[in-house]
């Protein structure tokens, strides 16, 4: 990740603040600038809302392949998880072991590394999600 | 009336045994456990560093009170542990608690005692009126060499203060210092691993700063032992509080709810900070309590608390208290230990 999309994405990934359309009241994660729905009426409209962080597992898998970045974190999960105000989240789920997570599960977000831009470079954060206990 | 408003602590939920540690380097484990009072240490997730432990202690505090981070004007991270050499760790944690642009920051570097040294910095503005709260936090995720006496305790772990005027759950009535050029643990630039004065880390050390500070304390406020139901002192392993405690004359039931090391191991900057935020945890209305800092270089700084009846209104439950985490561990061998802190050579990694 090159250092202004870093930069740009900061507040989206740290706080997970994501979009609401103001004419049907759907909550957008990633932010959007239009509701595909509404279109027209919710252009330049849409508002900031920041997620709860709270959700549940929608679904998941374990990753065992090497993947860049991740060497020390395998066998890592990755979810979709299903946020309190409605949209589905793609997200690692840490402190958990692969045998103990199951969908429905409820999560919430935590800060965390997300990686780093080799041993000099910017280091990136933001959510990842753990068991909610 | 200017103190804690809100306060929140973080612990990794990893966590390692003296056994497995003395097992790998050949000592006897019941010397580390009895004579220096350390049964397990926390450690951070391979994804875990100072900057997200300061933001996830924050968080907790903000939890137990929801304040406008757009009201607090200022951030200071403590740490020995910074993620960068260059770029800020209080940065981060203010775009990720929504306190940003409005606001100063900085870190802050006193070995142990830096966490300390920020509440004081925002203790100060917010009495002279420059800001109407501040955050101060101490987060490490400290090292020791391995093979190290220092390995045994150096862990992870920060606790996060809000200190304001308004809804004021514990009042600081007084804060002083104690400083000198006392060599007794060092990190050159460049270096990977601290070094100590071994003995030297004891007498002239933490024991003539921590006693100091706290005998200066009861001096001015005219206070004795027995006008604190708890006391807090800086915890590089379990046994030097308990002793400093003794000498000042304070029983094993003042500062036994504030010893997290034997558990947890020494978090550094994060050390007295989480002692004192576990007291807070379960403290009651009109408590008085006497938490002291030391931080190698050296320096103690020590503060006299005492806990209002703002207490009763206050949602400790909305955050996970220190015992709580604590007692959430998961034990992990050396060999994850190794990996988790990042101490193998990996493929692509220059020759050292
Ligand atoms: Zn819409």
């Amino acid at each position: 990740m090159v250092v202004p999309r870093v930069w740009r994405e900061r507040v989206a990934r740290y706080r997970m603040v994501g979009k609401k359309c103001p004419a049907c009241g759907k909550v957008y994660f990633p932010p959007r600038d239009v509701c595909p729905t509404c279109h027209r009426e919710s252009y330049g409209k849409m508002e900031d809302v920041e997620l709860s962080g709270r959700g549940k597992v929608y679904s998941y898998t374990v990753v065992y392949q090497n993947v860049l970045g991740y060497e020390l974190q395998k066998p890592y999960i990755m979810a979709i998880v299903e946020m309190e105000e409605g949209p589905r989240v793609t997200g690692q789920i840490v402190d958990c072991r692969p045998e103990d997570v199951e969908i429905g599960m409820p999560v919430r977000a935590v800060f965390r590394r997300l990686g780093e831009e080799g041993k000099d470079g910017v280091i990136v954060y933001g959510y990842k999600f753990v068991p909610d206990l | 009336m200017v103190g804690i408003v809100t306060y929140g602590s973080y612990i990794p939920k990893y966590r390692i045994r003296t056994e497995e540690i003395a097992r790998v380097w050949g000592d006897n484990p019941e010397r580390v456990k009895k004579g220096l009072r350390l049964i397990s240490k926390s450690v951070p997730a391979p994804d875990e560093d100072t900057a997200t432990i300061a933001v996830e202690a924050a968080r907790n505090a903000l939890r137990r009170r929801r304040i406008d981070p757009q009201e607090i004007g200022a951030i200071f991270v403590g740490s020995e542990s910074h993620p960068y050499a260059v770029k800020p760790t209080a940065t981060i944690v203010a775009e990720a608690i929504g306190a940003t642009p409005f606001l100063t920051a900085a870190d802050l570097e006193f070995a142990c005692k830096a966490g300390t040294a920020g509440m004081q910095a925002v203790y100060g503005m917010v009495k002279a009126g420059m800001i109407k709260y501040g955050v101060a936090i101490g987060a490490d995720t400290s090292q020791g060499a391995p093979g190290d006496a220092l390995e045994y305790s150096a862990s992870a772990g920060g606790t996060a203060f809000v200190i304001g005027k308004e809804n004021v759950i514990a009042e600081i009535n007084h804060t002083l210092s104690v400083t000198t050029d006392t060599p007794d643990f060092w990190r050159r630039e460049g270096q990977m691993y601290p070094r100590h004065g071994g003995r030297f880390t004891g007498e002239p050390a933490y024991f003539y700063h921590v006693l100091t500070a706290a005998r200066k304390m009861m001096e001015v406020m005219g206070t004795e032992p027995k006008d604190y139901r708890w006391a807090v002192f800086h915890q590089p392993n379990g046994k030097f509080p308990l002793a400093a405690a003794k000498r000042l004359g304070f029983t094993e039931e003042q500062v036994k709810k504030g010893l997290v090391t034997p558990y947890i191991g020494n978090t550094y900057s994060g050390s007295m900070v989480t002692g004192l935020s576990a007291v807070l945890d379960h403290a009651e209305p009109g408590d008085r309590i006497l938490a002291v800092s030391f931080g190698s270089g050296a320096g103690s700084d020590a503060f006299d608390i005492t806990v209002t009846d703002e207490m009763a209104n206050y949602d400790r439950n909305a955050a996970p208290g220190v015992w709580d985490q604590i007692e959430r561990g998961e034990f992990i061998d050396y060999a994850l230990y190794v990996k988790f802190r990042k101490m193998l050579r990996m493929g692509g990694d220059p020759i050292a």
